[in-house]
């Protein structure tokens, strides 16, 4: 009788047990459903972006993962402007701010040249314009060349760095990257 | 087996139905023999109306499925088509959107009379319980539901939601990508987003609804007294200050409805929009992930919440105290200890300790709505430490109340006329 029951108990407890395992594994298919599929994967891989044909000065612009990617190469005139000090900006040292261990820096690039940044801007998502000119009549005698959002009037220099005074809060965002070789760049990964 | 219940019909269909089906117990258990409190006041509409938004929101959101395409690139004009081209689309829509501003009203001042009259006390902590589940699934059917017509203020909103999971530690960032199945909110997102709103979500809704409800007719309604009316029996055993839920109750509810859909039929035709509040102004432009709008505001109902998440100036622990803020409700049974169940004879603590809640509840849904900015990121935080106080001060406060003596037999006026 009581061997009976015994055996009645672990029968129950050895199906319960089994269908539990089986239950977990039929549960991890359909959660497995929600991640990325293969398609939204191939979409949003690092995309390769040929610089063979950028010049000096020139800017172009990429989508990667619904926003815009900006390519600046800089002009030797850019990267001296750039290296002395400019006492305007909120975050010149980028600690505020998102990018890249190594391009944590005042170029916000590894590279000095080749600039990789979000047009996006960090106030509320507009995009900024590109103002390289220095000193012009609309932006004043002071200007160095950067970027200016319409929306807001955000200011950003040629590092994307912002503006002390303006509604962005930190400086433009620099997505992962880096250059496979010489003039092919890859966004997305860092290595 | 259970024991059989004389018929109460005397068609002879229904008696047949009845050998087969037991629907005269059903009736008698729900209705005709299921005994409520004879001094039911006003707040005790509440769960009724809200019963008729629900079955006001089945209805509509299946015939606006039957136009509705949830895709990124057709969502939006879908939605436009309904407004525009079907007969009477608009109607349907606007009874559905202003439907989920009403669900809300009615939701909060449900809950606000359980906690006037002490309804989650034992024996009634599980209806409670069961309550709050089904005010979390009402607000996930809220928020899948405001991304559907892929307006630029739902497509941040969702940004914005989506993105506070990735504040979770480690797991964060491959959560946020589980969630939208994608990299930024895209169609992906919003396919998934419409099966929970359609399927699961109103599925778990109806199966809730009808444990809250069993649960309470198996431990009996509260009443504004807070008295177990089932310990006040006379000789045939119905409770003496109980009436029958039909037709007592169920014809004074039919008021209390008429009223509601006047109010509610108002808002329906002469302000669907209500000056931004029930439709944003920002909606009525497509998504567009390049562009964010200039503030990005949740829907009314959510503001009290998201005013905790910005009053915490850091971002990771805003995200855990709007998650608290919503959680502790949960919790009221356990934490309450005072044995008094109304308001009416509970002690000033808790009149003071829950005005003060109502007060902040009320002030953090206006915070939310402002900027962020100044003077109004100082009262949210006030607020936000009142709104806190309440719950967790709750066992100090509660355990030594100078509550009044309760009566006997609940407190009734008779009409004399």
């Amino acid at each position: 009788m009581s061997e009976n029951l015994n055996r009645r108990k672990f029968l129950s407890i050895a199906t319960s047990v089994t269908s539990a395992v089986g239950g977990i594994f039929a549960l991890g298919a359909f959660v497995s459903t929600f991640q990325p599929s293969k398609k939204a994967k191939a979409l949003g891989a690092s995309i390769k972006v040929n610089l063979s044909k950028l010049e000096p000065g020139s800017i172009i612009k990429v989508i990667y993962r619904g926003k815009p990617i900006w390519v600046l190469r800089r002009t030797e005139q850019m990267i001296n402007e750039l290296d002395n000090e400019n006492i305007n900006l909120r975050d010149p040292e980028s600690d505020l701010s998102i990018q890249p261990d190594f391009a944590k820096n005042k170029f916000r690039s590894k590279n000095p040249e080749f600039f990789v940044v979000e047009g996006v801007c960090t106030h509320l998502g507009c995009a900024p314009i590109e103002k390289f000119a220095i000193a012009p009549a609309d932006m004043g005698p002071d200007w160095k060349g950067g970027f200016y959002c319409p929306c807001h009037g955000s200011k950003f220099d040629l590092s994307g760095r912002v503006y002390a005074g303006v509604p962005a809060p930190s400086n433009l965002r620099v997505p992962a990257h880096n250059f496979i070789d010489q003039t092919t760049l890859q966004v997305g990964e860092n290595s | 087996m259970a024991k059989k219940t004389e018929s109460i019909f005397t068609n002879p269909f229904l008696r047949w139905i009845d050998e087969r089906f037991p629907l005269s117990s059903l009736i008698k258990d729900h209705a005709t023999e299921y005994y409520a409190s004879k001094n039911f006041n006003i707040w005790y509409l509440f769960g009724v109306l809200s019963m008729v938004v629900l079955i006001i929101m089945l209805i509509t959101g299946f015939f606006l499925t039957m136009n509705y395409k949830p895709s990124a690139d057709d969502a939006f004009d879908s939605v436009e088509y309904i407004m525009r081209s079907v007969e009477n689309g608009w109607l349907i829509r606007y009874m559905h959107s202003t439907g989920a501003s009403f669900f809300f009203i009615v939701i909060y001042l449900h809950m606000f009379r359980a906690m006037l009259y002490g309804s989650y006390k034992k024996p009634r902590e599980l209806i409670w319980v069961l309550g709050m589940l089904l005010y979390f699934c009402l607000m996930a059917e809220a928020f899948f539901g405001y991304l559907l017509p892929w307006g630029n203020m739902s497509y941040w909103a969702g940004q914005v939601i989506v993105n506070l999971f990735g504040y979770i530690p480690f797991v964060g960032d491959t959560l946020t990508e589980w969630i939208r199945g994608d990299y930024f909110i895209s169609d992906i997102t919003l396919n998934r987003f419409f099966a929970f709103h359609v399927i699961f979500l109103p599925l778990a809704i109806i199966g809730l609804v009808a444990a809250h409800i069993l649960a309470l007719h198996h431990v009996g309604s509260n009443n504004p007294d807070g008295i177990e009316i089932k310990k006040n029996l006379d000789e045939t055993g119905k409770p003496v200050d109980g009436v029958a839920f039909h037709p007592f109750h169920t014809s004074k509810d039919l008021v209390g409805i008429t009223v509601f859909l006047i109010i509610y039929f108002a808002a329906v035709f002469f302000a669907p929009e209500m000056g931004g509040y029930f439709l944003e102004v920002d909606n009525f432009e497509p998504a567009d992930p390049l562009k964010t709008p200039e503030h990005i505001v949740p829907s009314w109902y959510f503001t009290p919440y998201y005013a905790i998440l910005r009053a915490v100036p850091n971002a990771a622990l805003g995200a855990l105290f709007l998650v608290l803020a919503v959680l502790l409700f949960v919790f009221l049974p356990w934490l309450d200890k005072c044995e008094v169940k109304s308001i009416r004879y509970r002690g000033w603590q808790y009149k003071f300790a829950l005005t003060m809640f109502a007060i902040s509840f009320i002030a953090l849904g206006y915070l939310g709505l402002q900027p962020a900015t100044g003077i109004y990121v100082f009262l949210a935080r006030f607020f936000t430490i009142t709104y806190f106080a309440f719950f967790l001060l709750m066992p100090f406060y509660t355990k030594f109340e100078n509550t009044k003596a309760i009566p006997e037999r609940v407190v009734y006026k008779k009409n004399e006329s």
